[in-house]
C-alpha cells in the first residue's frame, strides 16, 4: 500500500524546497506519494525542472493563489 | 538508476557573506536533483570551509548592493538607502552593521543560512574541495576545516571538471 506523506516548505526560499523534497523522498519507498506545500513562486519552475532531472513523477503542480503552491510527487525509483 | 549522473563543477573564489551564497545554493540545488557536485574553494573562497564561517558583507565599493532595513513598515523596508563610499569608509563598524542587516533581512525572507546550506551539501555528498596552494599561501591547515573537506590542486579539480556537464566560476 503506497503511503502519502506531507512536507510543508512554507516560508522557505530557493533552494530549500527542492532540498527538503529530495530529503523527504529519500526516506520513502518507491510508489509512495509526497505532498509538498510551498509559498515560494520560484518553486513552480524549480519543481518542474527537479522532476525532469530526477525522473520522479510530478503528478500535480497547483497554484492555489495567494502564493500557495501545492505539489504532488510520486517516488519512481 | 543505471544511467550516468550529471555533474556540476563549481569554483568558489569569494568569501563575503553575499558571495558565499551562490556556490552553496547552486551546489545544494544540483545535489537535490541527484547530480554529482564538486566545489573547489580557492583564494578568498577557502574560509568557507572553516568549521566556523565568519563571512561578512561590505557595501563599500559595491554600488549595486541595495541597503535596506529589515524592520519597519513595508514601505520603509523597500527604501534603498543611498550610502556614498566616502560616508561608509568613515563610519566605524559599518561593515558589521551591514552584515547584521543582511543576515536579518535574509532570515526574515526565509533564506537559509550559509551554515544550513553547507550542511545540506554535506548531507547530499557534495564534494567540498579546498585548494592546496591557497592553504599554503594563506596558512590554512586541514584541521581548520570541516572534516568532510577534501584537499586537492588545480590539476585534480580540472580532471574532475572535464567530466562535468556544467562548470561555473563564482
Amino acid at each position: 500500500m503506497a503511503e502519502v506523506k506531507t512536507l510543508d516548505c512554507s516560508g522557505m526560499l530557493c533552494p530549500m524546497p527542492v532540498v527538503k523534497t529530495r530529503k523527504a523522498l529519500k526516506a520513502m519507498e518507491i510508489g509512495d506519494v509526497l505532498e509538498m506545500l510551498s509559498t515560494d513562486p520560484g518553486s513552480m519552475p524549480d519543481m518542474h525542472a527537479w522532476a525532469k532531472q530526477t525522473g520522479h513523477e510530478l503528478i500535480e503542480a497547483k497554484d492555489e493563489g495567494d502564493n500557495v503552491f501545492r505539489f504532488t510527487i510520486k517516488k519512481t525509483h | 538508476m543505471a544511467e550516468k549522473k550529471k555533474r556540476l563543477a563549481l569554483v568558489a573564489t569569494k568569501g563575503t557573506l553575499d558571495w558565499a551564497y551562490p556556490p552553496f545554493i547552486l551546489a545544494s540545488a544540483a545535489a537535490a536533483m541527484d547530480w554529482e557536485v564538486g566545489v573547489f574553494f580557492t583564494f578568498y573562497g577557502l574560509p568557507l570551509l572553516n568549521k566556523e564561517i565568519d563571512a561578512k558583507v561590505s557595501p563599500l565599493g559595491n554600488p549595486a548592493m541595495p541597503m535596506k532595513m529589515p524592520f519597519g513598515s513595508e514601505g520603509f523596508q523597500n527604501i534603498n538607502w543611498p550610502m556614498p563610499n566616502a560616508l561608509m569608509a568613515n563610519i566605524p563598524g559599518f561593515e558589521g552593521m551591514a552584515t547584521g542587516l543582511m543576515k536579518k533581512m535574509f532570515k526574515n525572507k526565509g533564506v537559509a543560512t550559509i551554515e544550513e546550506l553547507r550542511e545540506a551539501c554535506v548531507d547530499m555528498d557534495v564534494r567540498l574541495i579546498g585548494c592546496q596552494m591557497t592553504m599554503d599561501v594563506f596558512g590554512f591547515s586541514k584541521e581548520d576545516f570541516i572534516p568532510e573537506a577534501e584537499i586537492a590542486g588545480a590539476a585534480a579539480f580540472l580532471a574532475y571538471a572535464a567530466e562535468a556537464e556544467v562548470n561555473m566560476f563564482v
